[in-house]
């Protein structure tokens, strides 16, 4: 029973946590005022920067690296669109979700000559910690180096954008930038540091994908960082809440998989974060406030 | 999107005088600008994709000149390549469509694609039951059933944005992966023929025809009579826009709400309107595989129709007729990756795609930043005098 337990909870743990980096991703670049639904192209190219990376120097430290260098430099095209050129910030996103999925598939095909996965690759060796590797059930993933960061950086996260002038500064270019402005801060800087720290997030998270999975798959991020979103707006934009979100998206997910057939139809499961996430919206659980100035370029030169 | 407006009295702006002497006159820009401004993005971003792709070409190991050749024969060198582009932008004319009708009332209507999938269903499961009509009519009915459900299912974030304030991009993403778990639990329990992922053929009467049956070019062609209506709903959308009550206040409502409450026009019944009507649209966009090409319904036979008609409206600027050529672009792009597929992966025009898009908003904004400093005029000042002590 508690074996089962056990082997529950871990299994949670593991299909929650690139929800969570992608969903705290998202968190740092709303609060800044840039809507991303690139999280999803931003997690694939994670994936793919993690195989190569690690394929190419045989190295999986070296493919953590790489794949969130990755997710930064689609982070960073975002930001260049958005802060830079002012365009339409959902445009932008879809463009570069479109432009993930066609770019992998191509390089798939031109440097692993496969329309479909890439060659196996090794995953990070766990870490030696002499008590957590004997817990049952749970003792690979406490020990995987991997698993450990995660959770550090997201406890971290909510630390940043809380505790620190930073975090208050980040919030403030999502809420008021014309006060920041006027402040003397800058909000470029700032806006520009919200999407690159949602392109580390996210990339991340495509690392552990693609570490969970040992390769790269085309289209393998399959709806992640929409659910991600999800888990941001049920959390209310903030990380930590966006990770419990997470936590319960991945219950679902996990009962969706354990659940004999034709208890609960499996698709019904499959709702559940989408469904939660339009209660949450339409308000009848909580409120969900997003950033008063979500989505809109800031030019000095506009009245509001 | 600007409304011809008949000028009254004089042709004269009211305001003109008023303001003389206080605001500097607005300089008005050439038709040479306007031409720029309009299809100055359309040309510069698709130069752009175009070369970006002759330079992954070359990268991947091709020749960008046998590329573009086996792009342009494969395409638009035999009627059937032109009859298979038009096959292509047909759905895209439609989900084109049902984005900028949207747009025109600022609202951004990301779920086509689920709109789509819904209505197909739904069309496929009525085209299938109504065998004992004859043909026309139950052709008809069947696209009935496909635009009801769209449009049902095109209303909830209407309905959502309208009583609650939900944001419909968020709402219409969640319901996009909605529609697709239940379109999946209906065919898997319900609709679909053992072992498969498509349901049962529909009945003969509701099948559109296909041109072939017309032209001894189009042999083999899947295109059909679906291009037609969605050519019709492009002059159909333009007429009500332009011409009737409903479609102005639309228009009005794009203005802002702000200007939307001032003009006396009921917010929420159009917010409802418009996404139902755009929902409606899309649904109709399946008839294309449903109704025309394969007469079943399968399993993710929408292949991104929904967000591409976002690419569409964006380059027709949501003007319902230049929705048309903006879709046989698109559509171009979509058969030209299958053409040059042995040369180049397919997912390059994908690229392409991206590319272009990217970098039309980006001009777009720059041009629109660039035409507000050269022909508005700057914003009063109004300085506070200063106390007198």
């Amino acid at each position: 029973m508690i074996e089962t337990t056990l082997a529950f909870v871990a299994q949670v743990l593991r299909i929650s946590a690139p929800y969570g980096l992608a969903a705290v991703g998202g968190v740092f670049s709303e609060r800044a005022g840039v809507v991303n639904i690139a999280l999803e192209g931003i997690l694939l190219s994670g994936a793919f920067g993690a195989v190569y990376g690690t394929l190419a120097s045989g190295n999986p430290w070296i493919g953590l690296l790489v794949g969130v260098a990755a997710g930064l430099a689609v982070a960073a095209l975002h930001a260049a669109v958005t802060i830079f050129a002012r365009a339409d910030q959902i445009l932008s996103g879809l463009a570069i979700n479109l432009l993930a999925f066609g770019g992998t598939r191509c390089l798939l095909e031109a440097i692993y000559h496969s329309a479909s996965n890439s060659p196996r690759i090794d995953a990070l060796a766990p870490l030696p910690i002499p008590f957590l590797a004997s817990i049952p059930a749970l003792g690979d993933l406490l020990t995987s180096p991997l698993f450990l960061l995660a959770i550090l950086v997201i406890v971290l996260a909510q630390g940043l954008l809380f505790g620190t002038g930073f975090g208050l500064a980040l919030r403030a270019a999502g809420d008021g930038p014309r006060a920041l402005d006027g402040a003397g801060l800058s909000l470029t800087a700032l806006r520009w540091s919200g999407v690159l720290l949602s392109g580390f997030f996210a990339g991340m998270a495509g690392v552990w994908l693609a570490m969970e999975q040992h390769s790269f798959t085309d289209g393998m991020s399959g709806g992640r960082g929409y659910i991600a979103l999800a888990a941001m707006i049920v959390g209310k934009w903030s990380p930590l809440g966006a990770a419990l979100a997470c936590l319960l998206f991945g219950a679902a997910e996990t009962l969706q998989i354990r659940l004999p057939d034709g208890l609960v139809p499996a698709q019904f499961l499959q709702m559940i974060p989408y469904l939660v996430t339009l209660l949450v919206l339409a308000g009848w659980i909580g409120r969900a406030t997003p950033p008063a100035k979500l989505g809109e370029a800031y030019d000095r030169e506009e009245a509001e | 999107m600007k409304l011809r407006r008949r000028r009254s009295g004089h042709g004269q702006d009211p305001l003109a005088g008023a303001l003389e002497g206080i605001a500097p006159p607005a300089r008005r820009p050439g038709l040479l600008w306007l031409v720029l401004r309009s299809l100055g993005p359309v040309f510069l971003s698709v130069v752009l994709g175009l070369g970006l792709a002759a330079i992954f070409a070359r990268l991947l190991g091709a020749s960008p000149a046998v590329f573009f050749e086996t792009l342009f024969a494969g395409t638009l060198g035999s009627a059937y390549g032109v009859s298979q582009v038009v096959f292509r932008a047909t759905p895209l004319i439609f989900t084109g469509l049902a984005v900028a009708l949207a747009f025109q009332a600022r609202l951004f209507n990301i779920g086509a694609e689920g709109q789509m999938a819904i209505g197909g269903l739904a069309m496929a499961f009525v085209g299938a039951s109504v065998g004992a009509l004859p043909f026309p009519l139950a052709m008809f009915v069947a696209l009935a059933g496909g635009a009801l459900a769209g449009g049902v299912w095109g209303a909830i974030p209407g309905v959502l944005k309208a009583r609650t304030g939900s944001h419909e991009v968020i709402v219409t993403i969640m319901l996009n992966f909605i529609a697709f778990a239940l379109v999946n639990y209906l065919l898997s329990r319900r609709l679909a023929l053992p072992e498969t992922v498509r349901t049962a053929e529909i009945a003969a009467s509701a099948q559109l025809p296909r041109l072939s049956e017309w032209s001894d070019a189009l042999r083999g062609s899947p295109l059909n009579a679906g291009f037609l209506l969605a050519v019709l709903a492009a002059f159909a959308l333009q007429a009500w826009s332009a011409r009737t009550p409903a479609g102005f206040s639309l228009q009005i409502l794009g203005e802002g709400p702000m200007q939307a409450r001032y003009a006396g026009i009921p917010i929420a019944r159009f917010t409802v309107l418009a996404m139902t009507l755009s929902g409606a649209l899309a649904g109709l966009a399946a008839c294309n595989f449903v109704l025309g090409y394969k007469h079943y319904f399968e399993e993710g036979f929408t292949a991104g129709a929904g967000f591409q008609g976002i690419a569409v409206a964006l380059f027709a600027r949501n003007r319902p007729l230049w929705v048309v050529p903006s879709a046989l672009f698109f559509g171009l792009l979509s058969y030209g990756g299958l053409v040059a597929n042995g040369i180049v992966p397919r997912e390059l025009l994908d690229v392409v795609q991206a590319v272009i898009l990217i970098s039309f908003i980006v001009l777009d904004r720059a041009l629109r930043r660039i035409t507000r400093r050269a022909f508005e005029p700057a914003p009063i000042q109004v300085t506070p005098q200063a106390e007198p002590a």
